[in-house]
């Protein structure tokens, strides 16, 4: 479990490691830790899996992906989890998750992300997961983003909220 | 951004060291020096390529929330509504997308239970109604774009 200091080693490394050669030194500086209690923390929330991703955080639009696809199946109930893990191991898939319908306005139960660089590409990587998963006859629509209003990770504050991962664009 | 640079961005979204010199091992990693990585890495932050690095946490294991939504906005409304929407701290990401259900935003709450209340301040603010589509089951968590 975590304790009062792991949430304030959260909130210090929310904002991001320093770029120095003694990173976890300079965090531990700040709470007046040990360097090896930083690593040691940080390491068991990793195991715990309230970090989920330790890693730099690209913005994605920066790197040339400007073509963002939200796809969205009607998967009869009985085949979601089988595809969705079929899904997600393509390496082009960003993200896939089971989501509600919501009755006749949105009859989808199944979203997978591609981001791209061009609309053809990630078209093209559209028709090759169908193929590969036998979705022929599977409804679906393609979302592509037209402009994104806010991109941020959330800010944690007190007790818990999370840094998001930048992926719905 | 050079292929040193598109190095360092594939390498380093794949995880980080957790350690005490974690910049040199991944320096040794792709073959360059520490000083050259972390100038690199300064100037890929300063110029905005990255973000940061750091944790992802998982948000309900740390005791919050998170919810995908959307709403149907009228064309002529859609600035308006998206000030409204961006208003909201717990709102995280909003995009605009083609098709009926126009405007897709992602809320991360610190509770479970103030998903819903947001949802209801939202709805009253901008007079529509919120599709919510919360996650219930989650495939892949990687995110990895190569450079």
């Amino acid at each position: 479990m975590i304790d009062a200091i792991d949430f304030q080693l959260i909130a210090a490394v929310q904002a991001g490691l320093p770029i120095a050669a003694r990173p976890y030194a300079a965090i531990a500086a700040q709470l007046a830790l040990s360097e090896r209690e930083v690593i040691d923390r940080l390491l068991s929330l990793k195991a715990q899996g309230l970090i989920k991703r330790w890693g730099v955080v690209v913005k994605h639009r920066q790197l040339g992906y400007r073509a963002n696809a939200m796809i969205v199946m009607d998967i009869p109930d009985e085949r979601v989890a089988a595809l969705g893990r079929q899904i997600s191991q393509l390496s082009f898939v960003n993200l896939c998750y089971q989501r509600p319908r919501q009755g006749e306005t949105w009859p989808y139960n199944l979203y997978c992300m591609i981001h791209g660089k061009s609309r053809e590409r990630v078209m093209q990587q559209w028709a090759a997961l169908q193929q590969s998963c036998g979705l022929t006859g599977v409804a679906f629509e393609v979302l592509f983003s037209r402009r994104c209003f806010k991109q941020r990770g959330a800010l944690y504050r007190q007790a818990g909220q999370p840094q998001l991962e930048a992926s719905h664009g | 951004m050079d292929d040193t640079d598109k190095l360092i961005i594939n390498q380093l979204q794949k995880g980080f060291p957790i350690c005490e010199s974690p910049y040199r091992q991944v320096a040794e990693h792709i073959g360059i020096a520490e000083d050259e990585l972390l100038n690199r890495l300064q100037t890929l932050l300063d110029d905005g390529v990255l973000s940061r690095f750091g944790p992802m946490y998982h948000a309900e294991q740390m005791g919050g929330a998170l919810t995908l939504a959307a709403l149907k906005v009228p064309e002529e409304r859609f600035d308006e509504v998206a000030e409204i929407v961006n208003g909201f701290q717990e709102v995280a990401h909003n995009y605009a997308r083609n098709h009926t259900l126009n405007m897709w935003f992602v809320l991360a709450t610190e509770r479970p239970e103030q998903v819903e209340s947001v949802i209801e301040q939202i709805e009253r603010q901008a007079g529509l109604t919120v599709y919510n589509m919360p996650k219930i089951r989650e495939y892949y968590v990687g995110l990895q774009l190569e450079a």
